[in-house]
């Protein structure tokens, strides 16, 4: 217990790193997740076909293989830089990482959410006239995104739990990078990673209930 | 719902109208991929020097082939084990003694919300301390990847269980069946033809989950073919991503299909009246699935293409 309380503020900075990294990717797969499944529902085949094709490859990539070629092989090699300063630019790196990783799934759970979508609501929404992006905007996504809150929410857990792999992409300064140079000095200690693992838990606990919550107050009466 | 129901059969004006988007958007994706080209170009990525270990049959032997038994051998042991953890602790937490149910869903819930890279970095570095020195890299991964993935299995065998019409466990009590017998016999056959699917994409998981290894530099195929390979031969960083890139995505693939192909089976079949349950959290996300099976607006019934 006297290790944890001594490294604590360590390891608080270094979770607070996490909560940043989830935050960025948090607004940024949610938004990509977004474009690529209305790729994916296009009337456009060459669209369709990039974005079957992206989730694809990336779905089925290993997110340390994702973060390790982009610090080592994008950033490195191929000169992609956000930033001078080379922790805020892995930063920035592993937030772009995550975020093209998370879009993949986001992408899956809103697609899952337009076949749950009544056949009825777009033969309507065509029946008005509505275009294929007016159909798409105002009635299909937005009984999508009702239906998919949960698995959205699970989207999100897992992605917050994602943010440790920073690792991979050179950012040293996030929780576990954080524990592992502890450990080096301290050996393994109990405490310290069950303060780790409580901390995460207190981050994504009330995520679940909440769209949880959320999705049996928003589910659609059929 | 199909997709093509968004829009309707395209009148002359929308055939039109359609072409321009085709032709706007093939340009676009041809030009990301120039642009990526130029930026390949530019660091004289495509110069065939760095291609060429690839082309050599050394580079496979001594580099990615030892790799990609690594990387099977952790993901084989550790599918076996959380296979057993999963079954072990979903049947647990079916128990009608709240001794033995109240433990196992404790256990379960915990270890599913754990991030798995810090449950292996801590197994990495106890291990040690509780069994004298060694390389405990292989055991770290695998210990990791059973206690996560076999909780998440074990939520899939209990929503399987759960997943079979409460009409078929009163028929067989109904008959004079004694609780064991009514799992064993009635529940559990059909219950595993509903759980097939979910636990083949859970299985992806795993494979994919076995490349935190790297991490603690376990000699997998993400650290042969990433790490040492280009050490080995200077600038091939790159190629040698895409190389192994495919691989997995291949690997993965080829068991993701394996899943479908099984939904589209049990879902035919008349052996078992459970419909096949969703993969946990029906999207699911490198190392984890928040929810299980629990929460999810993917219908099973509804065709997803």
């Amino acid at each position: 217990m006297d290790e944890l309380i001594k490294y604590a503020p360590d390891l608080g900075l270094g979770f607070l790193e996490n909560v940043k990294l989830s935050l960025v990717a948090a607004v940024a797969s949610l938004i990509l997740g977004t474009v690529l499944v209305a790729m994916r529902v296009s009337p456009t085949p060459v669209l369709r076909a990039a974005g079957t094709i992206y989730v694809n490859v990336v779905r089925n990539t290993p997110l340390t293989l994702v973060l390790a070629f982009s610090a080592l092989g994008l950033s490195d090699q191929l000169g992609l830089v956000f930033s001078d300063v080379p922790l805020t630019n892995s930063f920035w790196i592993v937030a772009m990482g995550l975020s093209v990783y998370t879009a993949a799934f986001v992408c899956e759970a809103l697609r899952a959410g337009i076949n749950t979508v009544n056949m009825g609501q777009a033969e309507a929404a065509r029946a008005i006239g509505l275009t294929f992006m007016q159909s798409l905007t105002l009635i299909v996504l937005p009984q999508a995104f009702r239906a998919v809150v949960a698995p959205l929410g699970s989207v999100m857990i897992a992605m917050i739990k994602n943010t440790t792999v920073a690792t991979a992409g050179g950012f040293l300064a996030d929780s576990a990078a954080v524990m592992k140079i502890t450990f080096d000095t301290t050996g393994a200690s109990i405490p310290i990673f069950l303060g780790i693992v409580v901390a995460f838990m207190v981050l994504t606990m009330p995520i679940g209930f909440f769209t949880g919550w959320l999705s049996r107050r928003l589910a659609v009466a059929r | 719902m199909s997709t093509s129901v968004l829009f309707d059969a395209p009148g002359p004006r929308g055939r039109i109208r359609n072409h321009a988007l085709t032709v706007i958007s093939v340009v676009a994706v041809i030009a990301v991929l120039y642009g990526v080209y130029r930026g390949f170009d530019a660091k004289g990525q495509f110069e065939g020097k760095i291609w060429q270990p690839f082309l050599q049959w050394e580079t496979w032997e001594f580099y990615i082939i030892p790799g990609l038994i690594g990387t099977l051998e952790a993901a084989a042991v550790s599918a076996v084990l959380a296979l057993a953890f999963g079954a072990i602790f979903g049947l647990a937490r079916l128990s009608d003694h709240a001794w033995v149910r109240i433990p196992a869903g404790a256990v379960v819930e915990v270890f599913r919300a754990i991030p798995l890279l810090l449950l292996i970095f801590f197994i990495f570095y106890l291990a040690p301390m509780l069994l004298g020195g060694g390389d405990y890299a292989f055991f770290a991964v695998v210990l990791g990847l059973t206690l996560y993935n076999g909780s998440v299995l074990a939520e899939v065998v209990r929503a399987g269980v759960y997943a079979v019409p409460k009409g078929q466990s009163e028929a067989a009590y109904a008959v004079g069946m004694r609780k064991n017998q009514v799992l064993r016999l009635v529940l559990l056959p059909q219950a595993v033809t509903a759980m097939m699917p979910a636990i083949v994409s859970q299985l992806v998981v795993l494979l994919k989950d076995t490349a935190l290894g790297y991490i603690i530099a376990y000699v997998d195929l993400l650290n042969t073919g990433f790490k040492i390979l280009p050490a080995r031969f200077f600038g091939s960083l790159i190629p040698a991503a895409i190389v192994i890139g495919i691989i997995y995505v291949a690997l993965n693939m080829a068991l993701s299909y394996l899943a479908t192909k099984l939904e589209r089976r049990s879902r035919r079949s008349r052996k078992t009246a459970a419909a096949p349950i969703a993969a946990p959290g029906s999207a699911e996300v490198g190392i984890g699935a928040g929810q299980g099976t629990a929460g999810g607006g993917l219908g099973p019934d509804e065709p997803l293409e």
